[in-house]
C-alpha cells in the first residue's frame, strides 16, 4: 500500500494543487471541456430526440447511433482531430471529440424514453381535446423524463470521465496530472491524478442522482405509488 | 495533391491515406493487430468467467443484487485513464493491467445481461424441467443457459465492442495493441498511421459483433433474429 500513501502525501502537498499544471487549474479547464461539450450535445441531442419521439419517426437510427458510437474508440477521434488543422485551436478538438461521444446516449435515451410513453394515454389525452403541444408538453415530456434524465447523467459521467483521454491526444484537463505522472515515473503522482479523476466521475454521478429526484416533474406521483 | 505523386511520395508528403506506409509497415500492423485482438479476447472471456458466478450469485441471493450491481456501476464509473493508473502498483507496466481494468469493465455489461437473460427464462419451462426430474445444475446447463443466451450474447457484443474500443487507452502503459500505434503516431505527427490504425480498430470492432451475431444464430437455431435486449451504456476507448 506504499502507493497510496505516496500518493496522499502528493494529493496533501499544497504545492501540487497550485499553479498551471496543478490541480485546480488542470480541473478547471477539464469542468470548462465537459460543460460545453454537454450544453453543446444537449441542443443537438435532446431537441431532434424528443421530436423524432413525439412524431414517432426514426426510431432505427435513434437507436443505432448509439450502438454505432461504440465502436467508434474515442482516443483515435482525439488523435486524429489534433492531427487535422483544428489542432491549432486550442480546446476545440477535445470539444468536438467529446461531443461525438456524447450525443448518441442522449439521442437514444431521449428517444426510447419519448416511444415508452403508454400510447393510451397519449390516445386520451388527444380525445381530451389536448393539441400536439399540449400532448408533447403536459403528457409525453414528463413521462419520457425518467428516462432522458438516465441518458443525461450517463453521458455526463462517462464525458467527464473521457475528458481525460484529451490529456493522451496532449490537450489539458486533470488527465494530464496522470500523463505528467507517467512522463516522470512518479507513480505517486500517476496514482493521486487518479484518485482526483475518479473522485470527480463519482461525484458527478452521485450529484446527478439527486438533481434528477429533485426536479422529477412527477415526483409526488411517483412517491405515493 | 497531384496525381503524379508516386507511391513512395505520400509517406514524405505525411498524407493521410498511404498505400506505402500499409506496405512497408505490414509487419507493426500485424503485430499491434494481434495484441489487440488478444487482450480484448481474453479479457472478455476473463469477463464471462468471472460475471457468470456473480449473476448466478445475486439470482440465488437477492440481497447481494445491490452490493455488486452497485460495485460493478461503480467501477464503470471510473475513467479508463484512472483505472489504468490505479492498477499500476500492482501490476507495473505489462499487458495484465490492460487486461485487469477491461475485465472490471466488462462486468457491468456482463452481469447485467445475463441477469436479464436468466430472468426472461419462462417459468414454465422450469417447471417443465423440474418436473421431468432435472436437478438444478442440469436445469441451469441444459435449460436456462440455452434460453438465456439471446440476451447474454447481446451483453457479450456490447462489452466486445466495447472493449476493442477501450484497449486503446492501453497505449499508456504501451500495451494498447493499436492504441500504441495511435499515440506513438500523434508524437510523430505522423498522419497515415494514426489513420490506418483507427480505420483498423472500428474494423475489427465491427467484425468481431458480426462474427459473434453469427455465432449467436449458430448457437440458437430456434430463435428469430429480433431486437435482443440491452442496456443504454457505453464507454469510452
Amino acid at each position: 500500500m506504499g502507493a497510496v500513501t505516496e500518493a496522499w502525501t502528493w494529493l496533501t502537498t499544497g504545492a501540487n494543487w497550485q499553479g498551471e499544471s496543478g490541480v485546480w487549474h488542470r480541473l478547471a479547464e477539464h469542468l470548462w471541456f465537459s460543460g460545453v461539450c454537454l450544453v453543446v450535445s444537449c441542443l443537438i441531442a435532446l431537441p431532434l430526440a424528443l421530436w423524432l419521439g413525439h412524431i414517432g419517426r426514426g426510431g432505427a437510427l435513434a437507436v443505432n447511433i448509439s450502438n454505432a458510437g461504440r465502436a467508434v474508440p474515442t482516443l483515435a477521434v482525439l488523435v486524429l482531430l489534433t492531427l487535422t488543422p483544428l489542432g491549432r485551436q486550442g480546446a476545440l478538438p477535445t470539444i468536438i471529440a467529446l461531443v461525438l461521444f456524447a450525443v448518441p446516449p442522449l439521442l437514444t435515451n431521449a428517444y426510447v424514453g419519448m416511444r415508452e410513453v403508454d400510447r393510451s394515454v397519449v390516445e386520451a389525452a388527444r380525445g381530451m381535446g389536448m393539441s400536439g403541444g399540449q400532448v408533447f408538453a403536459r403528457v409525453e415530456l414528463p413521462l419520457a423524463y425518467p428516462m432522458v434524465m438516465t441518458g443525461l447523467r450517463s453521458a455526463t459521467v462517462q464525458v467527464i470521465a473521457t475528458a481525460t483521454l484529451a490529456a493522451m491526444a496532449g490537450e489539458g484537463g486533470l488527465g494530464r496530472i496522470i500523463t505528467a505522472g507517467f512522463n516522470r515515473n512518479d507513480t505517486a503522482q500517476v496514482v493521486a491524478g487518479a484518485l482526483v479523476v475518479g473522485a470527480l466521475a463519482l461525484l458527478a454521478e452521485g450529484l446527478l442522482v439527486a438533481v434528477g429526484r429533485a426536479f422529477d416533474p412527477m415526483r409526488a406521483t411517483r412517491r405515493a405509488h | 495533391m497531384s496525381a503524379v505523386v508516386s507511391a513512395a511520395g505520400c509517406l514524405a508528403a505525411n498524407d493521410w491515406i498511404c498505400g506505402e506506409y500499409v506496405r512497408s509497415r505490414a509487419q507493426e500492423l500485424t503485430d499491434a493487430t494481434v495484441e489487440h485482438v488478444w487482450i480484448t479476447a481474453v479479457s472478455v472471456l476473463i469477463g464471462l468467467v468471472v460475471a457468470f458466478p456473480l449473476a448466478l450469485l445475486v439470482r440465488a441471493r437477492p440481497r447481494f443484487a445491490a452490493p455488486v450491481l452497485g460495485l460493478t456501476t461503480v467501477l464503470y464509473a471510473i475513467p479508463s485513464l484512472a483505472m489504468f493508473s490505479l492498477l499500476l502498483p500492482l501490476f507495473g507496466l505489462s499487458a495484465a493491467l490492460v487486461v485487469t481494468g477491461l475485465v472490471l469493465y466488462s462486468l457491468t455489461i456482463l452481469v447485467r445481461n445475463i441477469l436479464a437473460g436468466l430472468a426472461s427464462v419462462p417459468e414454465e419451462a422450469r417447471e417443465a424441467a423440474r418436473g421431468m426430474g432435472y436437478g438444478p445444475g442440469r436445469l441451469l446447463w441444459e435449460v436456462e443457459l440455452p434460453l438465456a443466451l439471446p440476451a447474454v450474447m447481446a451483453g457479450v457484443r456490447m462489452a466486445t465492442v466495447s472493449t476493442v474500443a477501450l484497449t486503446t487507452v492501453g497505449a499508456l502503459v504501451d500495451h494498447g495493441g493499436l492504441g500504441t500505434l495511435i499515440t506513438t503516431g500523434l508524437k510523430s505527427f505522423f498522419k497515415a498511421q494514426v489513420l490506418t490504425a483507427s480505420v483498423l480498430c472500428v474494423l475489427l470492432a465491427v467484425t468481431a459483433d458480426l462474427l459473434l451475431l453469427a455465432l449467436q444464430r449458430f448457437l440458437t437455431p430456434w430463435t428469430r433474429p429480433a431486437r435482443t435486449p440491452g442496456t443504454l451504456i457505453r464507454k469510452a476507448g
